[in-house]
């Protein structure tokens, strides 16, 4: 199996709305996206819930806007962004959710594009990329 | 062929969700890489240096009536790793820090300084910071 010099795999750890790690990691893929690259994601525990579907915007009483004005990001929005522009680019955006960590906090629902998978998917995608990096939790 | 690929995992979260899910999910991933054929391989830094210490013991959660039957035990799932050739190393000046005598730490665990650590980073194709 050989590695693709043009192939990035990222591993995620962290739930939705809890820190700027998740944001983070999304700026570095788009930023390889943007070079060129197709990006592996491995989701792992809470990161599972960043492409449920059922996520919704809302309005927001202190800045004083209704749900059109507040324009409230998703992440699976972003998600469904960075696979567009991947698909733009003639690249790939492949992104496999750990089945259990799904089973464990019911987000089976995710967008399109978005797979079920195992440790055995993240083990492949490493030996398919020029490198695997993991965004850590705290 | 190129040559496999040799992996380290630095475990420094300590903890993680290890009652909810009954185990730390690292050294439970980790043990499933190497299930299917990964050469990954373990190193215990801040915090997480705690799991090399014998004799923890997590039983006896309980909530109302729902108690947990089957409790963490990152000793068990440690030995289960060195069993399997999995190189374990713990951070001595980390254990040092948390005033962990080094006759408490489990047996089979390699201790290595912070000052080993560029070296023995330099023997593995990738690094994995969780």
């Amino acid at each position: 199996m050989a590695a693709s010099e043009k192939t990035l795999t990222f591993v995620l750890n962290d739930p939705p709305y809890e820190n700027a790690r998740s944001t983070t990691a999304f700026r570095l893929i788009d930023a390889a996206i943007r070079k060129g690259f197709s990006v592996n994601v491995f989701a792992y525990e809470g990161a599972v819930a960043l492409p449920f579907a059922r996520q919704a915007p809302h309005a927001n009483s202190v800045h004083g806007t209704d749900v059109a004005a507040e324009n409230h990001p998703n992440p699976k929005d972003w998600i469904a962004g960075l696979a567009k522009a991947a698909e733009q680019r003639g690249a790939a955006l492949d992104w496999v959710n750990c089945g259990l960590c799904v089973d464990e906090r019911g987000v089976g629902e995710a967008i399109a594009g978005v797979r079920r998978g195992s440790p055995a998917d993240l083990w492949k995608f490493t030996q398919e990329s020029l490198t695997t990096v993991v965004i850590p939790t705290r | 062929m190129p040559a496999p690929l040799k992996l380290l995992a630095v475990v420094e979260t300590a903890y993680r969700a290890t009652l909810e899910e009954q185990d730390d999910p690292v050294l439970w991933l980790t043990q499933v890489l190497r299930n299917n054929g990964a050469d990954i391989h373990v190193l215990l830094r801040g915090n997480a240096v705690n799991y090399g210490v014998r004799g923890q013991d997590a039983s006896g959660l309980r909530f109302g009536e729902v108690a947990q039957t089957n409790p963490p035990n990152i000793e068990r799932d440690i030995g289960g790793l060195l069993a399997k050739g999995t190189s374990v190393f713990v951070v001595s000046d980390d254990v040092k820090a948390r005033g962990i005598d080094s006759d408490e730490i489990l047996g089979g665990l390699r201790a290595v300084t912070q000052a080993d650590l560029p070296e023995l980073f330099g023997g593995y194709d990738q690094i994995w910071h969780w």
